[in-house]
């Protein structure tokens, strides 16, 4: 399926990226947003706002972060594409909510243009450190997928692709995004609509008599609704059979909430992208993502440039993990660093799946500012010793 | 020869420094066709306090996206020009608002005092457009783009109605740059 013309502003734009992420919910066929003002990520509103009488869609300003999330639920099984935009406070108060459309498996996207944290912090400034948030904020057993540009044209790029998951795996799909992208202007390319693949809503064919909601087809995932077409289903956050209605039971949980689990770890090859540069014979292995991927590469230019063997690992999925490749290559490599804009979240990863093989290094920042590249040149040269 | 030319615009909030800055990158990467990064920093007040916006212009790809070692630092306040100074290369410029900055860092750096919020006030009638008026000079002062790249960016991004107006800025701008320079 291919975007919808009307959504699509292709051609060279000049756009920071919240504007460019705004753009990329327009070209996925977004047509529903709930959400409540916060820096840095206002922009991501004003934007869609502007453009979005011309595309045809709604935007509503909710009360709060919590009525945000509720009404994305609500939109989602309403048969729209919706998202919700926020930074660190607002995505801690949209927690519960996220767990509901995990349990419910409701496709929408949840940005976060993450701020220095905790708390309220530093509004205006960049920080990474929701990222475990992402994975474990809410609660109860649940896996989601989480993104990270670096980038305005990833901005753009990546939200298609959050939409695009989300339609797939029936699962709240989070951006986290950093105020430095979300805030920093750079040329995006917005293809023409019939380049941009668009995955379309899991609708069943069955009639409503033999429809039941949460009965999987073999693939994990089940086949969606649009209420008030004629299917008269029920759908809840406490543990349901096929059929959705509530069954307080050990086995019911055991198979639901498994299964839950199962449609993103046995799909991780397929949900999980990463970029590698020289990490065949690399002694080091850098990874980083969202802004700190980039402000790490002077410091891999200058190790190369001194003979050391560095390889580079940019993810743009954090979750689910990149664990099978990081269990290959710590078989092999030295060490791995991880520079970020935290005091040690991802790279609690890193090291779980070097599983002592390969040692682990931390380049912690606590936010407000990106790395000194040279500060990540340092451990690279300590980690190769 | 490769080349990464940084900018650093600062003042206090509302002077309009993120919108200059945005106006200069866009020339540079949509009509000059170069890369151009543009960055912020700045306070949660809607005016006053401490701003910044930053503008890498290179010829390859653009990693890290702030300003480093710069090569022009504009200043229309004395905390702006005090604070964001250290970074000034040794062959970089240095150019202030000649009445909101007194004090000027010691340096190797050339040094440009120009009456930018007095000029905008009395030739223009409009404190607003002194954002304008100062990147007209750093236009003139460096080359950075093209002139008709930063015309174009400029009607691109002001809101309407203020064409003739930024026009004008940006001329008198120029006209301030070019008597640096005689």
């Amino acid at each position: 399926m291919k975007a919808d013309p009307k959504g699509v502003l292709t051609g060279e734009h000049y756009l920071d990226g919240d504007h460019a992420c705004a753009e990329g919910a327009l070209a996925a066929g977004c047509r529903f947003f709930a959400g409540y003002p916060i820096t840095p990520s206002t922009e991501v509103a004003e934007r869609y706002v502007s453009r979005i009488p011309m595309v045809g869609g709604i935007f509503i300003q909710m009360e709060d972060e919590l009525a945000s999330m509720a009404a994305l639920v609500g939109a989602a099984w309403g048969g729209k594409k919706s998202m919700t935009v926020t930074s660190g406070p607002g995505f801690s108060l949209m927690m519960e909510n996220i767990g509901l459309a995990a349990m419910m498996e409701t496709p929408c996207v949840v940005v976060n243009v993450q701020r220095g944290g905790p708390s309220t912090g530093l509004p205006t400034m960049v920080g990474q450190q929701d990222m475990m948030q992402a994975r474990w904020g809410s609660h109860g057993d649940y896996q989601i997928i989480a993104l990270s540009p670096a980038s305005p044209q990833e901005a753009f790029d990546y939200t298609i692709k959050c939409f695009n998951l989300a339609e797939k795996y029936r699962v709240p799909v989070l951006f986290m995004m950093d105020e430095c992208v979300g805030h920093m202007t750079e040329k995006v390319v917005i293809p023409k609509p019939d380049e941009i693949e668009i995955t379309p809503r899991r609708l069943t064919k069955l009639a409503p008599e033999k429809y039941l909601p949460y009965k999987t087809n073999g693939d994990l995932v089940p086949e969606m609704i649009v209420a008030g077409t004629g299917y008269k289903i029920h759908s809840t956050g406490l543990t349901h059979d096929e059929r959705g209605y509530p069954v307080m039971s050990p086995g019911t949980q055991d198979q639901l909430v498994k299964r839950l689990c199962d449609k993103i770890k046995l799909n991780a090859d397929d949900i999980i992208e990463i970029e590698e540069d020289q990490t065949e014979g690399a002694e080091v292995i850098v990874m980083a993502y969202g802004i700190t991927s980039r402000v790490t590469l002077p410091a891999v230019f200058k190790a190369r440039k001194k003979g050391i063997k560095v390889g580079y690992i940019k993810m743009i999925t954090a979750w689910p993990f990149p664990e099978k490749r990081v269990r290959e290559l710590a078989k092999k490599v030295k060490a791995f660093v991880m520079p970020e804009i935290n005091l040690g979240q991802m790279v609690l990863e890193v090291e779980r799946c070097a599983a002592g093989q390969a040692k682990t290094y931390h380049v912690p920042h606590a936010g407000g500012w990106v790395h000194d590249p040279e500060d990540i040149y340092q451990v690279i040269e300590e980690a190769v010793k | 020869m490769s080349y990464r030319y940084e900018i650093r615009l600062s003042g206090e909030g509302g002077q309009g420094l993120v919108l200059a800055g945005k106006i200069l990158a866009e020339a540079a990467a949509i009509y000059d066709g170069k890369n151009a990064t543009q960055s912020q920093s700045y306070g949660p007040e809607a005016r006053g306090g401490a701003s910044r916006s930053e503008v890498i212009i290179s010829d390859e790809d653009i990693d890290y996206p702030k300003a480093i070692n710069i090569d022009l630092l504009l200043a229309l306040t004395q905390e702006s020009c005090t604070k964001y100074s250290k970074d000034l290369k040794a062959t970089g410029i240095l150019l202030v608002d000649s009445d909101a900055v007194t004090e000027c860092p010691e340096g190797k750096f050339k040094i440009y005092r120009v009456p930018i919020i007095e000029s905008a006030r009395t030739k223009l009638g409009r404190v607003v457009v002194a954002n304008i008026v100062a990147l007209g000079a750093i236009i003139e002062l460096t080359k950075i783009v093209s002139m008709d790249a930063i015309e174009s960016a400029i009607l691109a991004r002001v809101p309407k109605g203020t064409e003739r107006i930024n026009k004008e800025a940006f001329q008198l701008g120029v006209e301030l740059g070019k008597e640096l320079l005689a």
